[in-house]
Order: C-alpha cells, then structure tokens, then sequence
C-alpha cells in the first residue's frame, strides 16, 4: 500500500528491524526487546504521571479565572457608574477574554483525561504482553537451537515491537498534547502576574500592552453589547450611538463619551 | 488481516478489506496532495469508522504483527502532509 497506512506500516517495520538488528545471537535479541519493552513501561507511567500534573495544574488555572468572572464584572460595573467608560470597557474585555480562556480550559482538562484513560489501558495493556513475551522469551530460548529460533523469535520480537512503537507513539503524542497545554497555561500565569485579575480598579505599570492584546481580541460588538446591558441596568448616561435620528453633526463614535473628563484614575 | 489504529488497538478483518481501505487511503492521500483538509479527515474518518465497525478487537494476550497500521485518530492535516517521511511520527 503506497498511502497513508502504507507510509505508516513500513516506517514501524523498519524500526522494528532496526531494533531486531541490534542484536546479533537470538537469545540477545529476545532480552534487549524485553529490557526495552520494560523501559518503555516505566516510561509509560511517568507520562501518566506527567498527565495528571499537567491536568491538576489546568484544573486550578480555571477555578482561579471562574473566580476572577465576578470580580471583573463588578469592576465594570463600578467603573461604569462612576462614569469611566474606557476602564469599564477594560474589564470587559478581560472578563470576554477570561470566559474564552475558561471554555478552552475545560475542553483541554477533558482531553487530558482522556489521555490519561487511553494511557492506563496501553500500560495495562503492555504489562500483560510483556508477561506474554517474557514466558515466550524463556520457552523459546530453552526449546530452540541458534539457528531454528531466529524464525520464532523475529515473530515473537515484531509482534511485541510493533506494541511497543504504538506505545511510544501514544506516549509522545500525550507529551506533546501535554507540553502545549503547559505553554498555554505559562502564557495564563503571566498575564496573570501582571495584573490582569487584579483586586484593584486602577490600571497598573505593564498593562498597556496586554489590555492591547486584548483589545484587538475581543470582539468589539459583544463588548459593546454589555455595556448597553449593564448601562440600562445600573441606569446610567445613555450611548451615544443609539439614538435613531442623526440630527446635526454625528456623534463621535468611541472616545469619552459620556464624562465630561477624559477617564483618569482618581 | 490484521489491522492497527496507531494509539488505539488492534482489530482482525476478513482479507477482502484491504480492497475498500486501499480505495480510501489512496483517497486520502490524494486530498492531502491537493490540499483539501476536510476531505481528508472525512475520509481519514471513515477508514477508521471501518476498521471499528467491519473488524473484531484483537485480545490484549495476542502479539501479532499487523498486515496495516493506520495513523493515529487524532491525526492533523499538517502532520498527514509532513511527518510521513523519514522519522515521521514513529519515535525510536
């Protein structure tokens, strides 16, 4: 097969005869698989280990931005009465970029778990069929001279080498999966440090260039949405750009609008 | 025949399989040649889909050698474009 499969399956036989190679004397071979085949378990189970590290860590990085969700809703709001409208837009978009982070999370945490299911059943798995092969090893080596054993032992060997390149490569494939996760939840833990969930109103040293970020992230229109919402609910200067006649000269669509001062921390 | 989902398991097909595979696969690659990543992973899915449904599971006791391994299901189009080569996506 010259396709996807085939491309597939002659790389995993080349390594596997690769591995076969090694070994010159059979009963060599038999024990370098079964030596490899072992390493390959325990580094099954430092993965799985690995995978709920990186699980437990996303776990807490979304409770810590749940709870941050009404802190900045309620900043928006006090903002927003107080008149400060570019500040009330800031939590906003933090809050919007928060609940988008909080979405990716959870569905990140969901398939950490199912890797670290599908990773105990591959070691469940190859626990049982290196038992196999270590019971084959020693029949094989006690039964066969040299020369009738080499049959019997690239069968037995590419049989369990072929478990062991899927293993490796659902290994890897969780690594990866898992070190992505980690570099997002590092991205997480910065613009966390720099304030973003702050207690406080005021913006801070080294702001600007996340609320930048964020400003080209958030979807305009959804932000301007909620704070039409919290406006009409806390009964406060109307938009401007609701009004259906434009009488005169339009209104200036976005800069200070409703405070006769531009937005200064007091 | 012998039949693995890379990461996944091992399944027993009757020998005439191979035949509807083969059309797919070569599908498959044809549209990752031509770029076309939904038709990919459509047929990409339903190579596997066959393999699950058309093939018994192989018990864990067993240690034969597959006749076809396919990709791993969670496969991206990038790594269906790049990494069939050389090393590709089988570690040492």
């Amino acid at each position: 097969m010259p396709g996807v499969s085939g491309r597939m399956s002659t790389v995993i036989k080349a390594k596997i005869s690769k591995m076969l190679d090694r070994a010159e004397d059979p009963g060599e071979t038999l024990d370098y698989s079964y030596q490899k085949q072992m390493e390959m378990l325990q580094q099954v189970k430092k993965g799985i280990a690995d995978v709920v590290t990186a699980k437990k860590r996303l776990q807490l990085q979304a409770d810590k931005i749940q709870k941050s969700l009404p802190k900045l809703d309620a900043q928006a709001r006090q903002a927003l009465s107080q008149g400060q409208e570019e500040l009330a837009r800031t939590a906003l978009e933090r809050k919007n970029f928060a609940q988008t982070e909080l979405q990716s999370l959870d569905a990140q945490v969901v398939e950490l778990e199912g890797q670290q299911q599908s990773l105990i059943d591959k070691q469940q798995k190859l626990s049982t069929k290196l038992e196999q092969f270590r019971t084959k090893k020693e029949v094989i080596k006690a039964q066969y001279s040299a020369a009738e054993a080499s049959v019997k032992i690239s069968e037995a060997a590419s049989g369990v080498g072929e478990e062991m390149a899927d293993v490796g490569l659902a290994m890897q494939r969780a690594q990866d999966k898992t070190e992505n996760m980690k570099a997002r939840a590092g991205a997480m833990d910065e613009l966390d440090a720099a304030g973003a969930f702050d207690d406080t109103l005021a913006l801070g040293d080294g702001q600007d260039d996340i609320d930048k970020q964020l400003h080209e992230l958030s979807s305009g229109a959804a932000i301007d949405d909620e704070m039409a919402k919290m406006r009409a609910e806390l009964g406060v200067g109307t938009a401007p750009e609701t009004p259906a006649l434009e009488t005169g000269s339009a209104p200036q669509p976005e800069t200070g609008k409703s405070s006769p001062t531009q937005e200064n921390t007091p | 025949m012998i039949i693995r989902i890379s990461t996944e398991n091992q399944y027993r097909l009757a020998d005439d399989a191979a035949g509807r595979l083969n059309e797919l696969d070569n599908e498959a690659v044809a549209a990752v040649d031509g770029g076309d990543e939904a038709g990919f992973h459509d047929l990409f899915d339903q190579m596997l889909a066959y393999v699950r449904t058309e093939g018994s599971l192989l018990d864990g006791d067993d240690l034969e050698e597959s006749d076809i391994i396919l990709p791993p299901p969670d496969l991206t189009f990038v790594e269906a474009q790049t990494e069939f080569t050389g090393e590709g996506l089988i570690p040492d």
